[in-house]
C-alpha cells in the first residue's frame, strides 16, 4: 500500500469507529433540540393537538409567567450559596490534609462517601435527619437551647432553604475537596517554601502560589458543579418536591410539573428551549471571564 | 501540637460528614418502635434484619436488580460505543478538535430538556417502561464522559506499539481489539465504574421513563416518600441496598477516583 493509500483507510477506519457514537448522540442531542423548537411554536396541550403555527405565543406567556422567573431564581439562587460554600469548605478540608497525617488515607476515603451515594439516597438520609420530632438535628438543638425545639425544616418556609443547602453542601463539598486536595499534593511544594523564606505568611502563599497554581482544575470543578446546580432536581424532589407550595421550585422542577402533572407540551416545550439559550449565555459568560482573567 | 489539633478536626470533620450515613444505616436495623421513638435512640438496642426481609417478601428488591440490568448493560454499551469513538478521535482525529469539543458539550445539556421530547417519542415507540428504552437513553447519556475519559487513557498508550503490530502484518481493527484495549484495561475498568454508578444513581430519566415494571431503585425510594405515612424503615433500608454496592466499588475504585469525576482534568 502507498503511504496514501494508507491514510485513507485510515481515515475511513476513523468514521467507521465513531458513526455508531454519532448516531446516539444526535439521537440525544439533535433530535430533542430540533423538536423543541418546533412543538414551542404550536400549542399542543393534553386539552388540545392544535399543530398549527403560533409564533411566538407560548414565549410570551413564559415572559410573563411568574412562577417561572421565580424557579429561576430559586434555581440561580441554589447555585450561588452552594457553589462559594462548597469550593470554600472544600479548600479548607484540602490545606487541612495537605501535610501529612496520622490514618489520612483513611480519612480521605471515608470523606469521598457522601459524593458518590444517589442524590435520592442523600434526601432520604437528610429527610430522616431533619424530621420534626424523630430526627436527631432538632434534638441536638434542644440539647444546645436547653429547652425542646421543634423547627419544621422542610415545611417552615424561613427554615427549607437553609435544609436543602445542607444536604447539597454536605453531598458536593467532597467533591470539591477531593479534586482540590488531588492538585494541591501535585504542587510542587518548593514553590510554597521559597515564598515562605521571602517573609510570605500562610494566607499570602495561598493566595498568590498556592492558588493561581492550581487554578485551572477550580475552574474545571466550579463549571461541573455549576452546570449541576443550575439543572438541580433530585435532592429537591427527595426533600420538598419544590414546597412548601412553590417556594423552593428549579426550572427543572418547574418543566417536569409542566410537561408530566400539567401536560402543557408546547408551553414545556418553550421552557426547556428557554432554558438552553440561559444556559448558554451563562456558560459563555463564565467562560469568557476564565478567558480574560487568564 | 499542631498535627494533635489538625487530628481531631479532621476527625470532628469526617464524624460530621459520615453522620447521615450512619444514621441511615442504623435505622435499617432498628424496630418500629426504635426508629419512632421520642426523643430519637442514636444506637439500636438489637440489630435486626426485619426491615430487609420485609423488602424481599414485598417484592420490593425488584427495582435493585432493574437498576442492576439498566445499569450494567447500559455501561457495557457506552463503553464499546465509546472506546471506538474515542480511539478515532485519539489516533487519527477524527472529526477534529470540534467533533471532540462538541462530545462533550453534550454533558451540559441539562436532563429535563432532554427528558420531554424523548418520553414523548417512547410513547410513540413503546419504549416507556422498558429496559430498553432506559438502557438507550442511559448508554446515550454517559457516552460523552466515556468518549472523553477513554480518549485520555488512549493518548498514552505509545504509538510505536500499534505500528509495530500494524508492520506485522495486523489490521486497524486488530491493533484496536489485540493490542489496544488490553493495554488500557485500567483506564476501561475505571471509567466503567463511573459510568456504572452514574446509570445506578440516576433519577430523573427513571422517574419519567419508567411505570412499573423497570422501576429502578431511586424511584422506588421515592415511592415511600409522602405525607405523613413516611415508610421509614423501607426508606432507610431500600437505601442501604442502594448505597453498599456504589461504596464497594469506590474502595476498589480509590486509585482512579479524582480522575473519574473531575473528567480527567486532573491526573489522579
Amino acid at each position: 500500500m502507498t503511504q496514501q493509500n494508507v491514510h485513507r483507510h485510515d481515515r475511513r477506519f476513523g468514521y467507521a469507529m465513531i458513526a455508531p457514537a454519532v448516531a446516539i448522540i444526535l439521537f440525544i442531542g439533535l433530535f430533542p433540540l430540533i423538536w423543541t423548537l418546533l412543538v414551542s411554536v404550536q400549542n399542543i396541550s393534553l386539552i388540545d393537538e392544535d399543530t398549527s403555527f403560533q409564533g411566538l405565543l407560548n414565549y410570551q406567556r413564559l415572559m410573563s409567567d411568574t412562577r417561572f422567573w421565580e424557579a429561576l431564581g430559586h434555581t440561580l439562587l441554589f447555585t450561588a450559596v452552594a457553589l462559594p460554600l462548597e469550593l470554600i469548605l472544600g479548600l479548607a478540608l484540602a490545606l487541612l490534609f495537605l501535610e501529612e497525617l496520622p490514618g489520612r488515607p483513611v480519612f480521605v476515603a471515608l470523606l469521598v462517601l457522601p459524593t458518590v451515594i444517589s442524590p435520592i439516597v442523600a434526601g432520604a438520609a437528610w429527610r430522616l435527619l431533619f424530621d420534626n420530632r424523630f430526627g436527631p438535628i432538632n434534638q441536638v438543638i434542644s440539647w444546645v437551647a436547653g429547652e425542646p425545639v421543634t423547627i419544621l425544616w422542610l415545611n417552615d418556609p424561613n427554615f427549607v432553604y437553609a435544609a436543602i443547602l445542607i444536604a447539597e453542601v454536605w453531598q458536593w463539598t467532597p467533591f470539591m475537596f477531593l479534586l482540590l486536595f488531588a492538585s494541591l499534593t501535585n504542587v510542587d511544594p518548593s514553590l510554597g517554601e521559597a515564598a515562605r523564606i521571602d517573609g510570605a505568611g500562610f494566607w499570602r502563599t495561598l493566595w498568590s502560589i498556592t492558588l493561581p497554581v492550581i487554578r485551572p482544575v477550580i475552574v474545571i470543578a466550579l463549571l461541573i458543579r455549576g452546570l449541576d446546580l443550575f439543572r438541580i432536581f433530585d435532592v429537591i424532589w427527595a426533600l420538598t418536591k419544590g414546597g412548601p407550595g412553590t417556594r423552593t421550585e428549579t426550572i427543572s422542577i418547574y418543566a417536569y410539573v409542566q410537561g408530566f402533572q400539567q401536560f402543557e407540551t408546547s408551553y414545556t416545550a418553550a421552557m426547556a428551549f428557554v432554558i438552553i439559550v440561559i444556559l448558554t449565555i451563562l456558560v459563555m459568560a463564565a467562560l469568557k471571564r476564565v478567558e480574560i482573567a487568564r | 501540637m499542631r498535627t494533635a489539633i489538625r487530628f481531631t478536626v479532621a476527625l470532628l470533620v469526617t464524624v460530621l460528614f459520615l453522620f447521615p450515613i450512619y444514621w441511615l444505616f442504623t435505622i435499617s436495623f432498628k424496630t418500629p418502635d426504635e426508629i419512632f421513638s421520642y426523643p430519637p435512640v442514636w444506637w439500636p438496642s438489637s440489630f435486626q434484619w426485619s426491615n430487609y426481609t420485609v423488602l424481599f417478601r414485598d417484592g420490593d428488591v425488584v427495582t435493585i436488580w432493574n437498576s442492576l440490568v439498566v445499569a450494567s448493560v447500559s455501561t457495557a454499551a457506552a463503553m464499546l460505543i465509546g472506546t471506538m469513538c474515542a480511539y478515532a478521535i485519539a489516533r487519527f482525529r477524527t472529526g477534529g478538535d470540534h467533533f471532540s469539543i462538541w462530545v462533550l458539550s453534550q454533558r451540559m445539556v441539562p436532563p429535563i430538556v432532554v427528558v420531554f421530547p424523548i418520553f414523548l417519542l417512547y410513547v410513540k415507540l413503546g419504549l416507556v417502561d422498558t429496559y430498553l428504552g432506559l438502557i438507550i437513553l442511559y448508554t446515550a447519556f454517559n457516552l460523552p464522559y466515556v468518549v472523553w475519559m477513554m480518549r485520555g487513557y488512549l493518548q498514552e498508550i505509545p504509538r510505536e506499539i500499534e505500528e509495530s503490530a500494524l508492520v506485522d502484518g495486523c489490521t486497524r481493527l486488530q491493533v484496536f481489539t489485540k493490542i489496544v484495549l488490553p493495554l488500557a484495561r485500567t483506564g476501561l475498568f475505571a471509567t466503567a465504574v463511573f459510568t456504572f454508578v452514574f446509570a445506578w444513581n440516576e433519577f430523573l430519566f427513571a422517574l419519567v421513563l419508567t411505570r412499573s415494571a423497570v422501576t429502578t431503585f431511586p424511584v422506588q425510594l421515592t415511592h415511600y416518600f409522602g405525607g405523613q405515612s413516611n415508610f421509614w424503615a423501607k426508606i432507610s433500608a431500600m437505601s442501604v441496598l442502594g448505597t453498599v454496592p456504589i461504596f464497594l466499588a469506590v474502595a476498589f475504585l480509590q486509585r482512579y477516583l479524582v480522575r473519574g469525576i473531575s473528567l480527567g482534568a486532573v491526573k489522579g
